[in-house]
């Protein structure tokens, strides 16, 4: 049984299609790197996952519960499983980031201030930020929030670490850290994760398996060699990074030439 | 012609959905509140409303004091003006006392908390939606109204007609100052008779009054908040909705109120 399972699931915006008939499962113990360029929908797939938005059709089952139908005390017990880090990092601006790391620990559990102060501590330590507690997210740099974001996620020692676009606007060397840290988190904890990226050198760093999304539909999913191997057009525009529609030359120098003319005519 | 109706009929749906709303949310903040009471709630949460207590209420009081001293001096100079002329100027007294307790001291300070903190709770939430802070809150299985909202509300409910109460103060004050320039009666005096003027029905309407304008600020602006889609701009956006709807429902509800009490008075 698979800790994620997503099955038909088609998501609709104001009758635009932006997901349709995904199927995904994602298994105990690995990394599955959601790769798509902007618009594919993977964002969607993601806020349909973490139960943010609910579905036209299909559902989503993590550790059995299905997300898109059950209860909102079900879905407070599956999110307590779950550690996301957001794109932005998310954090609590009014809260330290010691505070914003510690605030599951103090609301979710019956632990002692000094016990969630040594846990909050190791969290912050594993992603490298224990001098770093005591500041307010405004006074981090970009890759700093990240991992701080991560050190939230972790909080709850969860089952499944869900991270979006981890290494957007980082970067190479401070992207390259954070794959590290993702690959040291799996190794360290068995930790399943989810990754939503569009960075090729990312995801193949860090990937156990890779789905690719285009257009709401899933194209491939497979082991890095498999994706690497695909045949698939789009797979293989992405992988290769051609554009899908260049520049029309002759159509953008007829139109230069009407304005031109058009110009001259006015004149 | 049938453009106007559509028009109508749009602008009336986009009304009703917000009152609607609007609805939905007192509710849902009213289910929420036991969660911020002390001893039996969440102390985090009456902690937050002991903050938000200072932050509408404290930090309001100058600005309160002074505002409602200006209009205790306009309304005793503008009935004096008048009532000089049928010989009848120790009817000031009444004219403040009445019109501060009943109308004016809970208005203002309802105008002053739409300015001050209405704007604040919508810019505040906003953002929160814009950086994602939202979804993290509710993937980190808190509920956003519990959270955000019945802090805010309770601390309203509390500090609203404390404020309305320091307001009446210090526009009766002003009548007293305004009284013993131009007659040289001693402020006692003056105090004796505005107690004689005034009755605790007086005092209980503007009371009732205070409330419902604390219930219609912090709603709206939090709805505001809420309603936030898209990046920075929609959030000033929200900030100047918010006081301009809630100051419109404010004066609005205070008419209704009014002819509510005015009725019944009669009988």
């Amino acid at each position: 049984m698979s800790i994620i399972s997503v099955r038909d699931l088609v998501v609709e915006y104001d009758g635009r299609r932006i997901l349709d008939g995904v199927n995904l499962d994602i298994e105990q113990g690995e990394i599955m790197v959601l790769l798509g360029g902007s618009g594919s929908g993977k964002s969607t797939l993601l806020r349909q996952i973490l139960g943010l938005e609910r579905p036209k059709s299909g559902s989503i089952f993590i550790k059995g519960t299905d997300m898109t139908r059950c209860s909102q005390a079900e879905l407070n017990r599956t999110r307590r499983s779950l550690g996301v880090a957001f794109q932005s990092g998310a954090l609590f601006n009014s809260l330290t980031i010691k505070e914003n790391v510690a605030l599951n620990l103090r609301e979710h559990t019956a632990l002692a201030p000094s016990i969630i102060d040594l846990m909050v501590w190791t969290k912050l330590a594993v992603v490298g930020l224990a001098d770093f507690g005591d500041l307010h997210p405004r006074e981090l740099s970009g890759g700093m929030k990240k991992r701080a974001a991560v050190a939230r996620a972790l909080a709850l020692d969860p089952e499944i670490l869900v991270l979006d676009e981890p290494s957007a606007g980082l970067d190479p060397i401070v992207a390259g850290e954070l794959d590290e840290l993702i690959l040291f988190l799996k190794g360290a904890l068995q930790i399943t994760g989810l990754v939503v990226t569009h960075e090729l050198p990312s995801a193949f760093r860090i990937a156990d398996r890779i789905a690719m999304l285009f257009k709401g539909k899933l194209l491939e999913v497979g082991t890095k060699e498999e994706i690497r191997a695909s045949q698939h057009p789009e797979v293989r525009k992405f992988l290769n990074r051609t554009a899908d529609n260049p520049v029309h030359a002759p159509a953008l120098a007829a139109y230069l030439e009407r304005y031109v003319q058009n110009q001259g005519a006015k004149s | 012609m049938a453009n106007a109706l559509e028009i109508t009929g749009k602008k009336t749906l986009s009304y009703a959905e917000y009152f609607g709303s609007l609805n939905i949310q007192l509710w849902a903040t009213l289910r929420a509140m036991p969660a911020a009471l002390p001893l039996v709630g969440n102390r985090h949460r009456w902690r937050a409303a002991i903050y938000q207590m200072l932050d509408i209420g404290v930090t309001a009081l100058p600005m309160v004091a002074l505002l409602a001293m200006c209009s205790g001096f306009i309304l005793a100079m503008q009935g004096a003006a008048e009532l000089r002329r049928f010989g009848a100027l120790h009817y000031v007294i009444d004219l403040v006392a009445v019109g501060f307790s009943r109308e004016l001291g809970p208005l203002i300070t309802a105008i002053a908390v739409s300015g001050r903190s209405g704007s604040a709770f919508a810019a505040e939430i906003g953002t929160m939606r814009v950086t994602e802070e939202i979804d993290a809150l509710k993937v980190m299985a808190f509920e956003p109204v519990e959270f955000l909202l019945a802090p805010k509300y309770l601390a309203a409910l509390i500090a609203v007609p404390c404020l309305t109460v320091v307001s009446n103060v210090f526009g009766i004050l002003a009548g007293g100052l305004f009284m013993f320039f131009s007659t040289h009666l001693s402020l006692p005096l003056y105090f004796h008779y505005v107690l004689t003027s005034i009755e605790l029905r007086d005092i209980v309407m503007g009371m009732i009054k205070s409330l419902a304008f604390a219930t219609i600020i912090v709603q709206v602006g939090c709805l505001e908040g809420f309603r936030v889609r898209g990046g920075s701009d929609a959030v000033g956006r929200s900030a100047t909705t918010a006081v301009v709807r809630s100051t419109f429902l404010v004066i609005v509800a205070d008419a209704i109120f009014t002819a509510i009490f005015y009725s019944i008075g009669k009988m």
